[in-house]
């Protein structure tokens, strides 16, 4: 098929040679790449990471013009709506912090809350920022079959300050954590790409691997670059990274004792994927796989190398590959990368090479079992709800050491005060109706006064139905901190009635806190320059704080009955019927008139029940009514044991003829 | 009265019916008392057949995954934790981190039970820990959480089951392999979307205490407190901190208390110690405080797993001295043969029920009722009602007993199974349990009483008390105008008779609740035996009231002594009725079941008061009979008679001494349950005002 594609290639530039110069002009603009890093975790998961980048040049008049590898819908989304930046993400699952590490550059970018994920910088003035907001988020939703068109409405999405990007009010964002990502968002995701999955690396994604995973989340990061000089020559930049959580062992059924120690699955690239790579998409630039080694993993492995140093003496290949005592790889890579201070090593593997014949397999098989733990982010961030009841209740984020935090006290012990800047952005709906004073901080288990620690802090409190409410912290703890909690309480409040989404009674939902730690970068250092033309690596490079998302929170709300309309319908119209009777009632009532009908009334015999009801009270009392009208008592004889004996008889021959009949 | 006045013959339907009825207070009464009872005892044949209200719930729907390999493995479990020296608890966290669960150990204290009479009806407290307890005093709770692979964590389910790390008993090892097969089980499944959190709770100090206080710590810590748990004195705990995690990660985890999210449901797995010789059962504890109980549907399915899928017969309790009662069982015999005249008549009706299902429904009902009224949960998962989370505890008691049992791995297969198909149940679960009711009597496990039906014997009950309050305020009315001339006068002196007797009332009910006050400083004495615990307080008790009684008589009551003694009882009944019944009404909204069972023996000495002067004055049979009847019910509606005469027909007679009154008040009054405060504001100055008129001087 590759073939078939560069001979059309061929056949095309002999054909059309008059235009060659104009089209190798362009095709020198747009530039497309595809990556995939492989990374083995602490708990024998194994980590894919693919990531594409597309890019292209956009001029003022291009609006309609033919992009030969740029997805035409992004481009004009950017033109249209001005986006400056933009990062959509569908994530299913939870990034565990803990044991998939939390520091590095992946868990801080790609690393998502579950559900969508949206924020956009737009280059527009102030008031029409809301607008391209709204449009944006319908476009959106066209594109990707998700209801991303419900960040629309002002009650969903906020202007955070310092979470992002400054971006002087100009960036909105909005999360949807019930939001269900499927296949459904995967398809036009990989729509946008120049060979979507039929070639390349993208054919790797398997669906239904992909779906089975502990973690998987699709992103699209859009940079929209403008050289202000000219107003010309802008370009934009389309990342396109789906992160997988992978488990290699398909069949799972083995049961663990304590006792045994658990050696690293070995597992290759069809094991996890049920595929192989069957040759680089040819529109491409690079098309390249990595695999990662992390810190602690090097360090042990490399702990574990000098334990049988004598054995290792007698030098084996080179100095790179010395630490590849723990485990085998099937392919040797191209080149190997080292970081500069923090010792991860990165193993690069082209795939020009490879055709349908020859299709690129890498498998890993671990000699010896190895254990060892992520890098964890300065603090482990978790959040939970206090209290019960349908009343209130509050939210706590709590804030533990790890690791790092030890050694970087360690570090910077000589310093006279050092201090650890925590940002934490927290957007709850406007329901849960948070009460801002009531922000309690708890330093290592003691109640301390909230200014001491806060740096910066921007509040702006939900408006019903209107807008969300959003707290932002700037928070600077000491170094030798334990533990911290921040606490805040809230009161829940009634929805209306057609507010309620459907299966109300699950509760509703608290989107994410961020918190991130901008005295730390992400990013890692490579020593080699040369790898900076691989767009990943870049990335991978970048100065990045680190940055980590908590728990969504579910939070259970008063719901009506929505199951009993009947029920409601019927009460109503039963109050309704009884008011409305009463009220004609007493509106049309006329005493003096009622009074003098009363008088003649004894020849009238319509009222004779009315007189017996008067008179069964007394009938009871077993005492003869006085007051009583002697044609009354006639009327009541006359009428009372013939009505008996009627419906007795009725009733008997009922009985009779229902005993009988059947 | 009013019809007597001519110029103003018309009033309206309404009014008359009403006035109809007051006239006739006594039929009245008479006639919705005895329907009152007759509704009661025809409340098993109105019971409806359960079922599965929530469609995403879909019990048994999925094949069982549970084999016969997750059971192997339960079993070398237990082998462990029988056999081994080591600290129990190792062993377990060292199973948990086995299957890749994040495992927290929980330390407490155990929670003094006090007494804070002002705490009713308040959330749950943080607890009041004193603070000179010893290290040893620790009770440790062990949670391992499994995360759902590609759940959002919103949600959890809880399985319980207690233990006590002193002496793992076959049982509680059993249902712990019960659990551990699940849990492991879970722990690979790829269908999983809530996170499931196994709590193994140190039951050396109480199952309840040690599941609220793990409980408390989730949902309401508090923050400051922990540095006593944590406190340096304790540091034996320190080295229990590093053995629980998972030995392939890094020492230095997190190592606080881990949470998961919002809890859908809770079960608590149990095995009974002695086996019962007949069958495999299940028993179904779903009893939580104030007689609050979990959404039927937990029952229903786990009800429907039980006995379509696993073969288990399920049971709930009963009360077995009514099995055996013979008007019972007559009773039962009348109502199936009206059933089956009934059916030859029209052969759709079919309420008939035969005789033993009569008996056995009843029985269970009674059982139902004394249980949800009592108040006091009966076991852990009432800990989580608190927090309005459904949950119930499910005992599995074995055909033979869990020492020497043979085929044990048949029973961890069916008791591990039923526990599966009810976690993936709830696993189905979208919204929270929601669609079925939350107040119900069960008469079986298949078969319920809605709150619609079982409000009707209620009603009955109490619907005479404000048609006789009413009608003897109107005669106590009606015999004052002939003392009096002037009208001025005569509606002074109306309104002033009302008062002083509902002063009167308002001073006994106060009383009333300075006598359920008392308790709270006789336990502040030490080294006190129940025995004179009650006898001091019956005697305080006593005498407050024979103080109040003549101070009360002396002096505020001097006006009223003018009035003929007549309407002044009758005043003074016709306050207590009402007040009775605005205490019974108030109690129906907060328990039901203490409301119904007060009712019966509240509301026929409320309505029978009578003078005992008056009667043997008139010396005719009537009024004879009614006197020794209302001495009768006069004795039996006194609290402590009362309660041994509960605890006497839904327990056993046997070993009832003095003191245990005084254990039960205690019980009620560490649970929170408002019986107490039903028992001590309503029933006790009701009863006292009662026996006043009883014995009041006309």
């Amino acid at each position: 098929m590759a073939l078939a594609s560069t001979a059309t290639f061929a056949l095309s530039l002999l054909l059309f040679l008059p235009i060659l110069s104009s089209a190798i002009l362009e095709k020198e603009e747009e530039e497309f790449s595809e990556e995939l890093l492989l990374k083995p975790l602490p708990d024998r998961k194994v980590l894919a990471h693919f990531h594409f980048q597309t890019e292209a040049s956009m001029s003022e008049d291009s609006f309609a013009r033919h992009h030969h590898l740029f997805p035409k819908s992004i481009s004009q989304l950017v033109k249209k709506f001005h986006i400056k930046a933009m990062e959509l993400s569908f994530t299913q699952g939870r990034w565990n912090y803990e044991r998939w590490g939390g520091f590095d550059p992946i868990s801080s970018q790609n690393a998502k809350p579950p559900g969508v994920e949206l924020w956009a910088v737009f280059d527009v003035p102030q008031h029409q920022v809301d607008a391209s907001w709204k449009n944006l988020t319908h476009s959106l939703s066209g594109l990707f079959c998700a209801s991303i068109n419900f960040l629309e409405s002002s009650s969903s999405y906020s202007a955070p300050k310092w979470a992002f990007q400054s971006a002087l009010g100009r960036l909105r964002y909005g999360t949807l954590p019930r939001e269900a990502v499927c296949t459904e968002n995967l398809t036009p995701w990989l729509k946008l790409l120049p060979c979507r999955d039929k070639a390349g690396l993208s054919a790797l994604m398997d669906r239904p691997s992909i779906y089975r995973s502990f973690y998987h989340s699709q992103r699209l990061h859009l940079t929209a670059s403008r050289t202000v000089a000219d107003g010309l020559d802008s370009g934009i930049i389309l990342e396109q990274a789906l992160t997988v959580v992978l488990e290699p062992n398909i069949q799972r059924a083995g049961m663990s004792y304590p006792s045994e120690t658990k050696i690293q699955p070995s597992w290759s690239l069809s094991s996890i994927f049920g595929r192989k790579i069957n040759g680089r998409c040819v529109l491409a630039k690079s098309s390249n796989v990595y695999l990662q080694v992390e810190r602690g993993l090097v360090t042990k492995l490399e702990e574990l190398q000098e334990n049988t140093a004598a054995y290792a003496s007698n030098d084996i290949g080179t100095d790179d590959l010395r630490w590849n005592l723990g485990f085998d790889l099937t392919v040797t890579p191209d080149r190997v990368h080292r970081e500069l201070e923090k010792n991860s090593v990165l193993y690069e593997y082209s795939i020009n090479g490879y055709k349908d014949t020859e299709q690129f397999d890498l498998g890993l098989t671990w000699k010896h079992p190895v254990v060892w733990s992520s890098s964890h982010a300065p603090l482990y961030a978790s959040r939970f709800l206090m209290g019960s009841g349908n009343e209130r209740g509050s939210i706590a984020i709590s804030l533990k050491s790890t690791d790092l935090t030890k050694g970087f006290v360690a570090a910077s012990d000589l310093e006279e005060r050092c201090k650890l800047q925590v940002n934490v952005l927290q957007i709850v709906p406007w329901y849960i109706k948070v009460y801002y004073h009531t922000l309690q901080l708890l330093v290592d288990e003691k109640p301390q006064v909230v200014t001491d620690f806060v740096e910066r802090m921007s509040v702006s409190p939900s408006e019903d139905k209107v807008s969300l409410g959003m707290m932002e912290l700037i928070l600077m703890l000491p170094c030798d901190i334990k533990s911290a909690v921040l606490n805040i309480e809230f009161d829940k409040g009634f929805l209306h009635i057609d507010e309620y989404p459907p299966d109300a009674n699950q509760g509703f939902d608290i989107p994410s806190a961020i918190i991130s730690f901008p005295d730390f970068d992400a990013g890692l250092q490579f020593s080699n320059n040369s790898i900076s033309n691989s767009p990943m690596l870049s990335k991978l490079q970048e100065n990045r704080p680190v940055l980590s998302y908590t728990e969504v929170l579910l939070v259970p709300l008063t719901t009506p009955d929505f199951s009993m309309p009947y029920n409601v319908i019927t009460i109503t119209c039963t109050i309704f019927a009884l008011y409305f009777g009463s009220l004609l009632n007493v509106l049309r009532r006329r005493v003096g008139e009622e009074e003098r009908l009363l008088k003649n009334k004894d020849a009238n015999k319509v009222a004779f029940l009315r007189r017996i009801l008067n008179k069964l009270p007394a009938r009871l009392r077993g005492r003869s009514s006085e007051s009583t009208q002697p044609e009354q008592q006639s009327s009541s004889s006359f009428i009372n044991p013939i009505l008996i004996l009627k419906v007795l008889l009725v009733a008997g021959i009922a009985v009779v003829w229902q005993y009988y009949s059947k | 009265m009013v019809e007597s006045v001519t110029p103003k013959p018309r009033v309206r339907p309404f009014l008359r019916l009403g006035i109809f009825l007051i006239s006739h207070s006594n039929y009245v009464s008479i006639v919705c008392f005895v329907s009152g009872i007759v509704a009661l005892l025809l409340l098993p044949i109105l019971a409806k057949n359960t079922y599965v209200s929530e469609n995403a719930l879909m019990p048994g729907s999925a094949n069982n995954m549970l084999s016969t390999h997750h059971v192997s493995h339960a079993n070398k479990f237990i082998n462990d934790l029988t056999d081994s020296h080591i600290d129990s608890h190792k062993i377990i966290a060292q199973y948990m981190s086995a299957l890749d669960a994040e495992v927290t150990y929980h330390k407490f204290y155990p929670q003094l039970n006090q007494f804070h009479p002002l705490h009713f009806f308040t959330s749950p407290d943080s607890g009041i820990v004193s603070k000179n307890i010893s290290c040893s005093s620790l009770g440790i709770n062990i949670a391992g959480i499994i995360r759902a692979p590609r759940g959002d964590g919103k949600e959890a389910i809880v399985l319980v089951t207690p233990y006590n790390p002193k002496k793992v008993g076959p049982a509680e090892a059993l249902s712990l392999g019960i659990a551990y097969s699940v849990f492991s089980l879970l722990s690979r499944v790829t269908w999983l979307a809530k996170d499931v959190i196994w709590l193994v709770a140190d039951s050396q100090y109480g199952e309840y205490s040690a599941v609220s206080a793990w409980l408390r710590e989730y949902q309401a810590p508090a923050f400051h407190e922990a540095e006593i748990v944590n406190s340096e004195t304790c540091n034996d705990s320190d080295a229990i901190d590093e053995l629980g995690h998972n030995p392939y990660f890094d020492r230095k985890l997190y190592s606080g208390f881990r949470r998961a999210g919002t809890m859908a449901a809770a079960l608590v797995i149990k095995v009974a110690e002695q086996g019962n010789h007949h069958e495999d059962n299940l028993n179904i504890y779903a009893e939580a405080s104030n007689g609050q109980m979990p959404n039927l549907d937990l029952i229903n399915i786990v009800n429907y797993l039980a006995v379509h899928k696993q073969g288990l017969r399920m049971k709930v309790k009963k009360t077995f001295s009514l099995l055996g009662s013979r008007w019972l069982n007559t009773l039962g015999g009348v109502f199936e043969s009206l059933g089956k005249i009934a059916k030859s008549l029209n052969p759709q009706w079919k309420f008939g029920i035969s005789a033993t299902e009569y008996v056995e429904g009843a029985a269970t009902l009674a059982s139902s009722l004394y249980f949800q009224g009592l108040g006091v949960p009966t076991g852990p998962h009432g800990a989580f009602r608190d927090y309005q989370v459904d949950a119930i505890t499910m005992e599995i008691s074995p055909k033979v007993s869990p020492t020497k049992m043979i085929r044990r791995n048949e029973f961890i297969l069916r008791g591990g199974r039923l526990i599966e198909g009810v976690v993936r149940s709830i696993n189905n679960l979208l919204e929270k349990f929601h669609q079925s009711f939350f107040l119900y009597l069960l008469t079986s496990p298949g078969k319920f009483v809605s709150v619609g039906v079982y409000m009707i014997p209620f009603a009955l009950l109490v619907a005479p008390l404000p048609i006789v309050a009413a009608s003897l305020h109107a005669d106590a009315n009606k015999y004052t105008p002939q003392s009096t001339s002037s009208s001025e006068v005569d509606v002074s002196h109306k309104s002033w008779k009302w008062l002083n007797s509902a002063r009167k009332v308002l001073v006994i009910h106060l009383w009333g609740a300075v006598v359920s006050l008392l308790p709270y400083f006789l336990c502040q004495i030490p080294n006190s035996t129940p025995t004179t615990n009650f006898t001091v307080w019956g005697l305080l008790s006593a005498s407050s009231l024979l103080i109040l009684y003549f101070i009360l008589d002396s002096s505020i009551f001097e006006a009223a002594t003018s009035q003929p003694e007549k309407s002044e009882w009758a005043s003074l009944k016709s306050v207590t009725i009402s007040t009775a019944f605005i205490g019974l009404s108030l109690m129906s909204v907060i328990n039901f079941a203490t409301a119904e069972i007060g009712a019966l023996l509240i509301v026929p000495i409320c309505l029978m008061a009578r003078p005992l002067k008056l009667d043997t004055r008139a010396r005719s049979l009537r009024t004879l009979l009614r006197a020794t009847c209302n001495l009768a019910l006069g004795f039996i509606a006194f609290p402590p008679v009362a309660y041994v005469l509960m605890k006497g027909a839904f327990e056993d007679f046997y070993g009832t001494s003095v003191g245990d009154y005084w254990n039960w008040v205690e019980s009620l009054w560490t649970w929170n349950s408002a019986t107490y405060l039903y028992v001590g504001i309503v029933h006790l100055p009701c009863w006292a005002l009662c026996i006043h008129i009883l014995f009041h001087s006309c």
